[in-house]
């Protein structure tokens, strides 16, 4: 786990000023999201796992941010991006397609599946994918890098991203409504933001303060 | 308690939500399908939003529709990126030519209130030039505007949104006082502005649309920094908490979750009224007079899906320039990490701007554009952080937590109208059975020399504060302009000076989609003064006996 804001945890400010009633639905419903697959098929959700754990490698010393499960979140719930690139299919549609490629891809070069390979070997196929350098039938004519760039990035990593483990991971003050910010300037922190430890001898006071921040 | 503003329509039974007040409701008049109201307005952004209220409170019978909820900020909106995305139009739009819009969050709203409901609150005015670009500056298109008009109406419009803005503006003609102080910067908006004076050029405190004092059941700004996914304390100064209530007040009703179709004929040469899809069915309202006021990819939308036997290329198309000129505005930038804590989500994202190279001309390019202080929050930081240096896995993580020490400057750029770039209607069909929009775009050499310009611009200004690991975002838009075009000559243009059709004397377009050039600055204040301004003219007209 990241050391840079140490003990800093978002949720401990749940019944601050800082959360209004409708932030703390949201996330209540953001950490309840169901674990198993309700879109995707159980070889298609292999796959997916594998990938999430290489697009956001997870420390291993805190529950992980279950990313697969979002991604078929988003799916199930359609909610949509507001564009769609002429190449490439509805989100579930290209989801299905981009993974059995994906698994096509890993079967042809490595004779093996995709979830299977080491971590070097997904990087592999996963930095040709977004060099556009995957092709073969079973991509249906959806370029592999719009595919990468367009589905994979943006709904794995929004999905970390939105996620109060990542907040913490970050330093980020997480919601902020009605209690907002006061210190405004530059190397300015309000007591409710989270204390980064900038050297070594620097991290208890930090793990201290940050276990304060409400 | 709340109920979900999705679920069905809340401005309904002689009540419209408060906007104010957790379930409260205020009074709302109501008009009969079958009954033909003065005017139906089809949005309820920074163009139908004023016009609404003008109207009204000129004695019109008035309707505004807008396909997307009544939201109550105080109970509807949480302090999170992705549950906002409620606030945008996220229904399937195709892009495609050589440089795709990204659409969404940035250049779409749909709620009561339109896209000022999620929009940064930087409230600009043009550059007079701008208003006759192409017989003062040599490109573009001249507007059938005078930017003389336009100052009395951008004054009355900062009064109206009670903008907070600096005691004197570095560039222009005079302008009054903003009507309230300026905000204190954040860290990002005093790194901008020691980068500005490094580099010899001004720079200034952003006038915005959220209060820094309390006004009228506003409250003042808290600094949460989630103003681009919406105000949940209604400082910020959107068409939803200021010209909505006046419109309600003077007796306009307001139909959301209402999404108009398709707008009729009458056999006489004038609209008579709106088809819309409200709580499962099609109805009908009958209309004297009809304004879009979709933006610049709804409105050429309905106006080409309203084409029938007599009208085959769409409504008001006799140009064949309804959906043509499309224009978005270069929103490229240039980030860095600086030693010291910034914290730039602390605050509106835009505190401080320079406008240098919208009023200087020594350059190679035709056009302007600005730049602005930033403070993406963390999903849109890693859509930067992906987009722009294509990073994931460890390598992200580790960019990812420099968040608190990051910091970058914006463009708003000017782009040059090119009849290629352009809204047409795909073969497929939304939820309600209607063709989606086909939004087509490609960057032109002026446009990518602009950009070039700024991001060494921006860049010199970051090395100026001594940031570090510079990077540059290459690839990213804004606002929207266009598709609509206002002029003098109706073989050039869609509509007149006044907003209205050259073709259909009832039929008006107010609205982004009027701008014939979209200049370097966001453009919701010009829309909403030209509103005000159009709603003014309806006044007279009528009076006239010439509507």
């Amino acid at each position: 786990m990241t050391d840079r804001y140490p003990a800093y945890d978002v949720l401990a400010k749940r019944w601050t000023e800082s959360w209004n009633e409708a932030t703390r639905k949201v996330i209540d419903r953001r950490l309840a999201v169901p674990r198993e697959p309700r879109f995707f098929s159980a070889s298609e959700w292999r796959t997916l796992g594998a990938l999430c754990d290489r697009i956001l490698p997870q420390p291993k010393d805190r529950p992980p941010v279950p990313l697969p499960a979002y991604v078929d979140q988003k799916i199930t719930d359609g909610r949509l991006d507001g564009y769609r690139y002429a190449e490439i299919p509805p989100q579930g549609e290209a989801w299905r397609r981009g993974l059995a490629a994906l698994e096509a891809a890993s079967q042809e070069a490595h004779g093996a599946s995709f979830h299977a390979l080491s971590a070097e070997r997904q990087d592999g196929l996963l930095h040709r994918m977004q060099q556009g350098d995957l092709t073969g039938e079973a991509w249906g004519g959806m370029p592999c890098d719009l595919f990468f760039e367009h589905r994979v990035i943006p709904d794995i990593t929004h999905a970390y991203y939105a996620h109060p483990t990542a907040w913490s991971e970050i330093g980020f003050g997480g919601p902020a409504s009605p209690r907002g910010y006061v210190r405004m300037g530059l190397d300015r922190r309000d007591p409710w933001e989270a204390v980064e430890a900038t050297c070594g001898k620097e991290e208890a006071r930090a793990r201290r303060n940050n276990s304060r921040v409400v | 308690m709340s109920s979900d503003p999705f679920a069905r329509p809340r401005a309904a039974n002689g009540r419209a939500p408060d906007v104010f007040k957790r379930g409260g409701w205020v009074p709302m008049r109501e008009f009969s399908d079958a009954e033909a109201v003065d005017f139906v307005v089809v949005g309820t952004g920074a163009g139908g939003g004023p016009l609404l209220a003008g109207l009204a409170e000129g004695g019109f019978s008035v309707v505004g529709f807008d396909a997307g909820p009544y939201f109550r900020p105080l109970e509807d909106f949480a302090s999170d990126e992705l549950e906002q995305e409620k606030l945008y139009w996220t229904d399937e739009r195709v892009v495609d030519g050589a440089n795709p819009i990204t659409m969404g969050g940035k250049n779409s709203g749909k709620a009561v209130g339109g896209s000022t409901v999620h929009f940064a609150m930087v409230s600009l005015r043009f550059r007079p030039e701008w208003f006759k670009s192409r017989s003062m500056l040599g490109y573009g298109a001249d507007w059938p505007l005078d930017w003389r008009e336009m100052w009395d109406y951008y004054a009355r419009a900062e009064q109206a949104l009670s903008i907070s803005g600096p005691v004197s503006y570095p560039w222009g003609p005079k302008r009054p006082r903003y009507p309230y102080r300026a905000h204190e910067l954040n860290g990002a908006a005093q790194l901008l502005a020691r980068g500005a004076e490094a580099m010899g050029i001004k720079w200034t405190a952003t006038p915005l649309a959220t209060v820094s004092a309390p006004h009228g059941r506003s409250p003042p700004c808290v600094y949460r920094g989630f103003c681009r996914f919406g105000c949940s304390t209604n400082a910020k100064q959107s068409q939803l908490v200021t010209f909505i209530p006046r419109a309600l007040r003077a007796g306009a009703e307001i139909r959301d979750l209402a999404m108009v179709g398709h707008i009729e004929m009458g056999r006489n040469g004038r609209v008579s009224g709106v088809h819309y899809h409200r709580e499962g069915h099609w109805r009908f309202q009958k209309a004297r007079n009809v304004i879009v006021a979709g933006y610049a990819i709804e409105t050429p939308r309905l106006l080409l899906a309203s084409a029938s036997d007599r009208y085959p290329g769409g409504l008001a198309n006799s140009s064949g320039l309804v959906g043509r000129n499309l224009m978005t505005q270069s929103n490229q930038a240039v980030f860095g990490v600086m030693q010291q804590q910034v914290r730039w989500n602390k605050g509106p994202p835009s505190l401080a701007l320079t406008e240098h190279w919208n009023y200087d001309d020594r350059k190679d390019f035709a056009g302007g554009y600005c730049w602005m202080a930033q403070g993406p929050l963390p999903v849109e930081w890693v859509t930067v952080q992906t987009g722009a240096r294509g990073l994931w896995g460890q390598a992200l993580r580790d960019e990812m937590e420099k968040y608190n020490h990051q910091v970058g400057l914006k463009m708003v750029g000017e782009m040059l109208p090119d009849e290629r770039n352009r809204v047409t209607l795909a073969e497929e069909k939304d939820s309600h059975g209607l063709r989606v929009a086909r939004v087509t775009y490609g960057w032109g050499d002026n446009d990518k020399a602009l950009i070039r310009h700024a991001l060494g611009q921006m860049q010199a200004s970051l090395e100026a504060v001594g940031a570090t690991d510079i990077f540059r975002q290459e690839d990213d838009t804004n606002h929207l302009a266009g598709t609509a075009r206002m002029g003098d000559d109706p073989a050039m243009s869609v509509v007149s000076a006044d907003c209205r059709s050259w073709d259909i004397p009832n039929l008006w377009v107010c609205d982004g989609s009027i701008f014939p050039t979209t200049g370097g600055v966001n453009p919701s204040l010009t829309i909403t003064s030209i509103a005000m301004r159009t709603a003014d003219r309806i006044r007279t007209l009528a009076a006239r006996g010439e509507l």
